[in-house]
């Protein structure tokens, strides 16, 4: 007889994004003390984000579109088997078989998903003809696309257009074609079809629609020939395949269970297939004659299946299919009934503007009093709104056309979060209702990022991120909590703000500033908070000494001494030493300055060496020494730019393709003494191979064969972020120009201490709003940015060299004012040939 | 009273038997809205203290102990003064605590207060009780 305590065997047919899912849901429910869990994925990555699959090209790796750390499936006790696909079921015995052996199972659960849809054309299976669904398709695509100056995306639907956006960001004229007669025929009608055509005809993309495909052959000029029904052509070097999915039921049909007429293994409210063991969830699941296609509801069927196995309550009923997109840049979405064809008598509103290209539909019940759908091209600002009158049966205003009139033709009601009930749902990939979010504030969450941790609402799609924050703002404030942004008690303005003042009304001194700006009922002293932050925005406009007598009060201690403090209250001191690279001669005298004073040395990971435990009253002499054998200083202590990390490049390296070194250096030159919200960090790489890790960097530059590629906004440090790509096959004054304007807008708007990956994470509009303000110059500053770069670049002087310089300054450097005597609570002991504080 | 009250308060008597007045330093030493550090003779021997100066303000000088508690260096004087909810204040450089200029009592631990000594100037010469 079993014991009771022995666990059941459960098996995970599937590491997709649902299985996973499915994973987590029984991880952090408890579930793993009743089941023995065992996860097969034929894929080599552990499960990943799909929904921005289309980023791999664009910067992001494997890694980083990875659904959790490596390590997760081991810590938490369940067993990952990668590269292992599963070959049949054996549901007499209870087993499933692949080809390392049979496991046997007392649950089983089939997550594994849809394959692409390849339409029997003869010819399809020639070489570079590719399918787009997993990360290893989509490096057979980037391998393909190195021999292949064009491409074709075969389906112009939701995946189609994503594929076509892939092989453009390849640098491939890229054209769709498509069966039906317009593109994204599922979501949007004619005239949103039409209006989407010009958008992406505009990017470059050719369209092709009533295109059937009767045979793939040679081609004369290109690898392929596509030849269409009325003997058309179009040639090719690339071909991929994205004509819809079809559930992966091969493993379900084997073993008999019921199967759909059109696919798909039939589960019931709990999941359950034809066999009561046996469970499928997400994209193979039929569940009342659909399929469901998207993340959310495969979601859903998966803490519906943890329900099943847990004997819990949870029913999955049906899913939403209402979808906001962003392809190739442009904006369609979808809600409900947007054709308007499944509810007799529903009455249409249209608002079409051919000239900013924008269509909006509602799809509205007969008396006019409920959305039953709505249909966006070109701007989705109305899908948020839109969708809460939709999903939460919401009556809709006395002229419900003004939902979708533009918002300067008057009032233009936008559903404000107040008017939202409990039930209304704000992320529906983790299922949280305004009830849940109102609930973890009860309970304590006093920001949106506590609510996000708790309810892990926007950790999905991330496309309820505005909803969510306009939710959160709203229910803080309701309780009472101001929502301040106030930098400090001193004034009642933003970084940003006071940016704006200071640029603006040319305020050149803190005390000025706070005089004029600053909240009465203070001393008008200012803080730690704000004096440090108007002297960043000080330097930043107008690049004066921060040893000058008007600004030395407001620095911290490492800027008031041009040095590190430790925590024994003595200094570190690193000269700069750009690019990494450094003479023999110099070596040489860092060595001597350290020997003579004492110093503990330690290579930085900026590729530079920090001297510690430098006295207050030795640096002016340690810093005489140091510029005389023609160092300068190297900002460590400044929220400033620090150092451009390089690999030795093509000067040296075998793989270099550009000359990194030297760039590293130019760049460093130009930038240094550039005070900053926080520090700056740039990384210089040789070739693709990336040795200088520029990807982890504020700004990461990567040698291509044709110039420099561009990356922005990443960090090392607590939060890794990988940097995201920003310009390709730039040319050196190109490069400076970008980087003069980011660097200058980011000064501009971010806040104190905010490092450019949170502020790029902040930023709304996110990376295009970025590419359109710094390449497209929408908000036309470009030029502003450029001069006040300029101004920085040509005022520069060393600090250091100017303290010296100066009786007055070096004052500063006496530890006693009225006596020479060291402080003797200094003690330094002895550790492998060096000396650290006691 | 515990010992440690007790011990305090015996060490204030002995003090204020013995405490004169001393010049430490002149208003040229001085930095305007900031601090430097200076050493002082007391009757417990020489001891470092944290002079700020805040120009044109009610109370001008500021005279507390140099050695932060929290760190356990002597970095006071280093730190960035300001005012914080009426109370003119200086952060220490180091964890950033604030502390009162007026009595050095810490504004993030109540158990925590520098010592503080009296400061004025005679002409151009800064005096200090110690």
């Amino acid at each position: 007889m079993m014991s009771s305590k022995t666990p059941e065997q459960l098996i995970i047919i599937g590491n997709g994004m649902v299985g996973h899912h499915l994973v987590e849901q029984l991880v952090d429910n408890g579930a793993l003390e009743r089941y023995q869990v065992t996860v097969f994925g034929e894929e080599r990555h552990r499960a990943y984000d799909r929904v921005h699959l289309s980023e791999y090209f664009s910067g992001r790796d494997a890694d980083s579109l990875a659904l959790c750390e490596a390590d997760y499936y081991a810590t938490s006790g369940v067993e990952l088997h990668t590269s292992e696909a599963v070959i049949e079921i054996d549901r007499s015995a209870q087993e499933v078989v692949t080809d390392q052996g049979r496991y046997r199972y007392d649950k089983l659960v089939l997550a594994t998903g849809s394959y692409p849809f390849v339409p029997p054309i003869p010819g399809n299976d020639r070489d570079g003809c590719l399918v787009y669904r997993t990360l290893d398709d989509l490096d057979d695509i980037r391998a393909a696309a190195e021999n292949a100056t064009n491409g074709v995306v075969v389906g112009g639907g939701l995946l189609g257009l994503e594929a076509a956006n892939a092989l453009r960001g390849l640098n491939l004229d890229t054209a769709v074609v498509e069966f039906a007669s317009r593109l994204m025929p599922m979501q949007v009608d004619n005239e949103g079809g039409e209006l989407l055509r010009e958008k992406i005809e505009a990017l470059g993309v050719q369209v092709l629609t009533e295109r059937a495909t009767q045979r793939i052959e040679d081609g004369d000029n290109s690898h392929h020939r596509m030849v269409f029904q009325d003997d058309k052509v179009l040639e090719t070097d690339l071909i991929v395949f994205s004509a819809g999915i079809r559930p992966r039921d091969q493993l379900a049909r084997d073993c008999d269970l019921e199967i759909g007429e059109r696919g798909g293994v039939v589960v019931d409210d709990q999941c359950r297939t034809s066999d009561p063991a046996i469970l499928a969830i997400g994209e193979v699941a039929l569940w009342n004659q659909s399929i469901f296609g998207l993340v959310a509801p495969g979601y859903q069927m998966a803490k519906a299946a943890l329900a099943t196995l847990t004997d819990g309550e949870t029913r999955f009923g049906g899913a939403d299919m209402s979808t906001k997109l962003k392809l190739l840049g442009v904006d369609v979405g979808s809600i409900g009934d947007a054709h308007g064809n499944q509810n007799p008598g529903a009455r249409m509103f249209r608002y079409l503007d051919p000239l900013t290209q924008v269509y909006r539909k509602m799809v509205v019940s007969s008396d006019g009093k409920k959305l039953l759908g709505a249909m966006l091209v070109g701007d989705n600002a109305a899908y948020d709104t839109l969708l809460q009158y939709y999903a939460n049966g919401i009556e809709l205003p006395d002229e419900p056309a003004s939902l979708i009139l533009p918002q300067s033709s008057g009032a233009a009601p936008t559903l404000g979060p107040g008017a939202l009930p409990e039930t209304a749902t704000i992320c529906s990939c983790h299922n949280v209702t305004k009830g849940d979010i109102c609930a973890t504030i009860d309970d304590g969450a006093v920001d949106l990022g506590g609510v996000k941790d708790v309810t892990k609402a926007s950790t999905g799609c991330g496309g309820c991120t505005a909803l969510l924050k306009s939710v959160v703002d709203h229910e803080l404030e309701a309780r009472g909590v101001e929502v301040d942004k106030s930098i400090c008690e001193h004034f009642a303005h933003t970084r940003q703000g006071l940016y704006d003042i200071v640029r603006v009304e040319g305020i050149k001194t803190f005390s000025e500033l706070i005089d004029k700006h600053g909240n009465d009922d203070t001393h008008r002293l200012g803080c730690d908070i704000c004096k440090p932050a108007v002297a960043s925005i000080l330097a930043s406009c107008f690049n004066e000494p921060i040893t000058d007598a008007a600004h030395v009060p407001l620095q911290d201690t490492n800027d008031t001494f041009m040095a590190n403090m430790q925590k024994n209250g003595t200094y570190s001191v690193v000269p700069r030493v750009a690019g990494g690279e450094i003479t023999p001669d110099k070596l040489i005298v860092l060595g001597e300055v350290a020997k003579k004073y004492g110093l503990y040395s330690k290579v930085t990971g900026g590729q530079r060496i920090d001297l510690f435990g430098a006295r207050l009253e030795d640096l002016p002499d340690i810093w005489g020494e140091l510029i005389e054998a023609g160092f300068e200083t190297g900002h460590a202590y400044g929220k400033s730019l620090r150092t451009v990390k390089s690999c030795v490049g093509s000067t040296w390296c075998r793989y270099g393709v550009q000359d990194s070194v030297g760039m590293a250096i130019q760049l460093e030159n130009r930038y240094k003494g550039l005070r900053s919200p926080h520090k700056i960090k740039f990384g210089v790489s040789g070739c693709t191979r990336e040795c200088a890790e520029a990807q982890s960097k504020d700004i990461g530059i990567i040698a291509t064969e044709n110039g420099w590629n561009l990356y922005v906004c990443g960090n090392g440090g607590m939060r890794p972020r990988h940097a995201e790509l920003f310009a390709t096959d730039l040319d050196d004054e190109q490069l400076y120009r970008t980087i003069d304007r980011f660097l200058m807008f980011y000064v501009r708007t971010a806040d104190r201490l905010q490092r450019t990956s949170v502020w790029r994470e902040n930023l709304d509009g996110g990376l295009d709003y970025l590419k359109e303000v710094i390449l497209d110059d929408s908000l036309g500053i470009n030029d502003e940015l450029e001069r006040q770069m300029q101004t920085v670049v040509d005022t520069y002087q060393c600090e250091w060299a100017d303290a010296i310089s100066d009786p007055e300054k070096l004052k500063r450097f006496r530890s006693f004012v009225n006596d020479d005597r060291p402080d003797p609570s200094i003690i330094m002991t002895s550790e492998r040939g060096q000396l650290r504080p006691a | 009273m515990t010992a440690t009250a007790m011990k305090k308060a015996m060490d204030t008597v002995d003090s204020e038997n013995t405490m004169t007045w001393q010049k430490v330093c002149t208003r040229a030493d001085l930095v305007a809205f900031s601090g430097v550090a200076a050493w002082l003779e007391t009757p417990d021997g020489a001891t470092q203290v944290a002079i700020f100066y805040l120009p044109d303000q009610g109370n001008e000088l500021f005279a507390l102990d140099h050695h932060d508690p929290f760190s356990n260096a002597n970095v006071i004087a280093r730190g960035i003064v300001g005012d914080l909810k009426g109370a003119a204040v200086v952060a220490s450089p180091i964890y950033k605590q604030h502390f009162r200029l007026e009595d050095g009592q810490c504004l993030e631990d109540e158990a925590i207060k520098l010592r503080t000594w009296k400061i004025e100037f005679k002409g151009e010469e800064v005096w200090i009780e110690g």
